[in-house]
C-alpha cells in the first residue's frame, strides 16, 4: 500500500487548517510510557516494512502475530482467575465454584507469611494469616487446598517466588499421594525471583543463591514434570510498582535472558529448558501501547533466542504469556467504573495475543474480591471471547500503520534498555546497584505528578468526581489464624520427627554443597516438614537479603 | 526560622508493595518536610523506636495487605507505652471504608485511600503538626 500524498503536505494543508478552526485539546498526547504519537500514521511511516522479517505468519518466527498457528480459532486463551484467601478450606471452595462457573485453569494466591517463607504461627505472621491469599505451611494445607480437584485435568498456577521450590514440592507431593502422575501434571510456578528484587520485594535470600534455587527447577523440572512451566517471568509486578510499559517490557525480557544465562552456565541445554519458560505481562489502560507491548515482546524474545543464543527448537523461540489487568489502575472512587477499565484492558491483552488471562475484580482497590465481583470479572472475559467477534481472525490489528509503528518504537526503546543493562553487567549487577529501584521510583513519581497537575485524567479521581457509592466487600475472618495454627500444631505433633529431621538435614547439605535442592524439597514436603522449617535451613546457609533504602 | 515538619514513613509487616510509600515520601520531601523512610518489613517496635529516635511529628503507615487493624493498633499501643501518644499517626493503602471509623477510634488522625492527591497529605501535616507544637508549648 502506498500513497503519493506526503504526510507533511497533509499536515500543512489539512490538519493545520483544522487546528485553526479548532485547536488540539490541552492534554498531553502521549502514551503512558511517554511516547508521543503523531496525529496520523500513513504508509510513509512503514516504508520498507519487511513483513516476513518483522511479523511472520502466526505460529511462525518471529511470532509477532502469535505463538500458535490457529490461535483463538482453535483454543481460546486460558481464563485463569487468581484466587486465594483465608483458610485452605475456603480457597478450595472458591476454586470449585470458579471451575463450575466455566473457568479453565486455577491460579493460587498465597498469603504474605507463605510468600515470605514463614509458618502461620511465626511471630512475624501475626495479623497477616490468610489476609491477601491462602496460608500454606505444610503438605497438610496443600492437600486440603486441592481436595476433590482432578490435578491431571486442570492446570494450576501458583504465585510463589522465594519459597517456590518448597511450595511446588508440596503440590507434587499432594498429587503423588492422590495417585496423580507427575508427567501428566500441568501448571506454572511463578518462581521469578529477579522481579522480586526489582519490584515486588518478596525476597528472602540474596540475589545469587536465589537465582541458584530457580535454576534448580530449570534442571530438575523437565526431567520429572515435563509439562510444567517452572517459571513465569513477570513484568506484571514491575508495572504495578510504577514502571512504564516500555520499562516493563525491557526489564522482563532482561530477567528472562538473565535466567537463560545462568542455566547455560549450569551446563543445561537451551532447547531443553527454554520451551518451558513462560511470561506474565500487565494489561494496562493505554490500549494500543499494551497491544504493541505483547507483539514486541514476542518478536524480541524470538530473535534473542534464535539469533543470540542459537536455540534450534521453535518452541524455545515462542514467548507464551499470561496477562492480568492492571490492579494499579483500579480506583477506590466509583469502583463500578473499574468494570469498564478491566474490559478494555482485557481486550487489549486479547488483541495482543495473550495465551492466558486474569481479569481483576472491580473492588480490588478496596479489598479482596467478593464472589460476585470475581464472577463479573470472569464474565467479562467470556463476553470478549464469545460476543465481540475479535477471535475470528488472528492478530487483527497487524498492518495498522499506527500499531506497526508503535510496536517498532517500543521494540527500539526496549532494546536500548536491554543494552544498558548488559553494559551494567546484567540484571543481578543492576539490582545490586539500585538501578531498577531508581528507574521505577522515578517513573511512578512522574506519573503521580502528571495526575496531580491534571495532565492525566483519571475518571472519578481527578475529574468527574462524585460522592458516595458503596459496594459490598470481602472481609477475612480473623478466626482463620487460630484454625490454621491449630492445624499446624497438629501436623507437628503427628508427623514422624526423625523423617523430618533427616529430610531437612538433606536439604541443608544440598544447599551447602551447591547441589540441586529439588529432590530434597520433595522429601521434606512428603515428611510434612513445614515451609518455615525448610526456609530456615536455607536462611542458615544463604543468609537473608536487605535491600538498600532508596526513595 | 520556620520549624520543619519531621515525618516517618513506614512499611510495617511482610508486604513489599512500596510504590505509594515512596511516592508519598518524595512528595512530602518536595514540600519541604524532613522525611525518614524506614524501608520494608518493619515491626511495630522498630517503627516506634525509629520515630522516637528521630523525634518525628508524625508517622505514616502504608499497608496494602489487609493487616491494617493489627499494625495501627500495635503502633498506637507502643506510642502510648512510650508516653509519645501525641505523635500524629496517619496512613494509607487498601483500607476498606468500614475500617476507617475503627482506625479513627484508635487515634489514627487520618486515613488516605487510593487516589488521594499527595497535596491533601501535605495539607493535613501542615495543619496538624503546628497544632501539635502549640499543644506541646501550651
Amino acid at each position: 500500500m502506498s500513497t503519493n500524498r506526503p504526510k507533511s503536505a497533509w499536515m500543512r494543508e489539512t490538519y493545520n487548517k483544522s487546528l485553526e478552526k479548532m485547536p488540539e485539546r490541552p492534554v498531553a498526547h502521549k502514551t503512558l510510557s511517554g511516547i508521543a504519537p503523531e496525529p496520523l500514521y500513513t504508509p510513509e511511516d512503514l516504508k520498507g516494512f519487511d513483513y516476513d522479517q518483522k511479523l511472520g505468519h502466526p505460529g511462525e518466527y518471529p511470532y509477532t502475530r502469535g505463538v500458535y498457528g490457529s490461535m483463538y480459532r482453535s483454543k481460546l486463551w486460558t481464563m485463569r482467575m487468581f484466587a486465594g484467601f483465608g483458610s485452605a478450606e475456603q480457597t478450595n471452595e472458591r476454586f470449585k465454584k470458579l471451575l463450575k462457573a466455566g473457568q479453565t485453569g486455577l491460579s493460587t494466591a498465597f498469603d504474605l507469611p507463605t510468600l515470605m517463607g514463614y509458618d502461620s504461627d511465626h511471630p512475624l505472621s501475626k495479623g497477616e494469616v490468610g489476609k491477601c491469599g491462602v496460608a500454606v505451611s505444610s503438605l497438610a494445607d496443600m492437600e486440603i487446598l486441592f481436595e476433590g480437584i482432578n490435578l491431571e485435568e486442570v492446570t494450576t498456577s501458583m504465585t510463589i517466588n522465594s519459597p517456590a521450590n518448597a511450595i511446588w514440592a508440596m503440590y507434587l507431593a499432594a498429587a503423588k499421594k492422590k495417585g496423580y502422575r507427575w508427567e501428566r501434571l500441568g501448571g506454572t510456578i511463578q518462581n521469578d525471583i529477579l522481579k522480586e528484587f526489582i519490584a515486588q520485594k518478596e525476597f528472602i535470600f540474596p540475589p545469587e543463591p536465589s537465582v541458584k534455587l530457580v535454576i534448580d527447577t530449570f534442571e530438575w523440572g523437565p526431567k520429572h514434570v515435563p509439562k510444567w512451566n517452572f517459571i513465569s517471568v513477570s513484568g506484571y509486578h514491575i508495572r504495578e510498582a510504577g514502571s512504564t510499559a516500555v520499562q516493563e517490557l525491557a526489564f522482563t525480557l532482561a530477567d528472562g535472558l538473565e535466567y537463560v544465562d545462568w542455566a547455560l552456565r549450569r551446563g543445561l541445554e537451551i532447547d531443553e529448558f527454554a520451551p518451558r519458560i513462560s511470561f506474565f505481562f500487565n494489561a494496562h489502560n493505554d490500549f494500543f501501547e499494551e497491544i504493541c507491548k505483547f507483539r514486541a515482546a514476542r518478536r524480541i524474545w524470538a530473535r534473542e533466542m534464535r539469533e543470540r543464543y542459537g536455540a534450534k527448537n521453535p518452541q524455545s523461540w515462542a514467548l507464551r504469556t499470561h496477562a492480568q489487568t492492571a490492579g494499579v489502575s483500579l480506583t477506590a472512587q466509583q469502583p463500578l467504573n473499574n468494570i469498564a477499565r478491566v474490559a478494555i484492558q482485557a481486550l487489549a491483552a486479547v488483541l495482543g495475543g495473550t495465551n492466558s488471562l486474569h481479569t481483576d475484580a472491580y473492588d480490588e482497590a478496596l479489598a479482596l474480591p467478593t464472589e460476585d465481583s470475581a464472577t463479573i470479572a470472569l464474565r467479562t472475559q467470556q463476553i470478549i471471547a464469545y460476543e465481540t467477534g475479535v477471535t475470528h481472525t488472528i492478530d487483527p490489528l497487524a498492518g495498522s500503520y499506527y500499531v506497526e509503528w508503535l510496536t517498532d518504537e517500543m521494540e527500539r526503546q526496549a532494546l536500548a534498555i536491554l543494552e544498558e543493562i548488559r553494559r551494567m553487567g546484567g540484571v543481578v549487577r543492576a539490582i545490586e546497584e539500585g538501578y531498577f529501584l531508581r528507574e521505577i521510583a522515578d517513573a511512578s513519581y512522574h506519573f503521580q505528578q502528571e495526575v496531580e497537575r491534571g495532565e492525566r485524567i483519571i475518571v472519578g479521581v481527578n475529574a468527574f468526581q462524585e460522592e458516595g457509592l458503596q459496594v459490598p466487600i470481602q472481609l477475612v475472618d480473623p478466626e482463620v489464624e487460630r484454625v490454621q495454627n491449630a492445624r499446624l500444631a497438629q501436623v507437628r505433633r503427628e508427623r514422624d520427627p526423625i523423617a523430618v529431621q533427616v529430610a531437612l538435614e538433606g536439604l541443608r547439605q544440598a544447599a551447602k554443597e551447591g547441589r540441586n535442592t529439588m529432590p530434597h524439597f520433595v522429601e521434606c514436603a512428603l515428611a510434612y516438614a513445614t515451609l518455615g522449617e525448610m526456609m530456615d535451613e536455607l536462611r542458615a546457609v544463604y543468609g537473608v537479603y536487605e535491600e538498600p533504602v532508596l526513595v | 526560622m520556620d520549624r520543619r515538619i519531621r515525618v516517618l514513613i513506614a512499611k510495617p509487616g511482610l508486604d513489599g508493595h512500596d510504590r505509594g510509600a515512596k511516592v508519598v515520601a518524595r512528595a512530602l520531601r518536595d514540600a519541604g518536610m524532613e522525611v525518614i523512610y524506614t524501608g520494608l518489613r518493619q515491626t511495630p517496635e522498630m517503627i516506634v523506636s525509629a520515630a522516637l529516635q528521630e523525634d518525628v511529628d508524625a508517622i505514616g503507615l502504608s499497608i496494602l495487605s489487609g493487616a491494617h487493624m493489627h499494625y495501627f493498633s500495635e503502633v498506637r499501643r507502643l506510642l502510648e507505652e512510650q508516653n509519645a501518644g501525641d505523635v500524629l499517626l496517619f496512613g494509607g493503602g487498601i483500607i476498606p471504608d468500614e475500617d476507617v471509623p475503627r482506625l479513627k477510634a484508635l487515634g489514627v488522625a487520618a486515613v488516605f485511600g487510593p487516589g488521594t492527591s499527595t497535596q491533601d497529605i501535605v495539607d493535613f501535616l501542615k495543619q496538624a503538626a503546628p497544632a501539635r507544637w502549640a499543644a506541646q508549648e501550651g
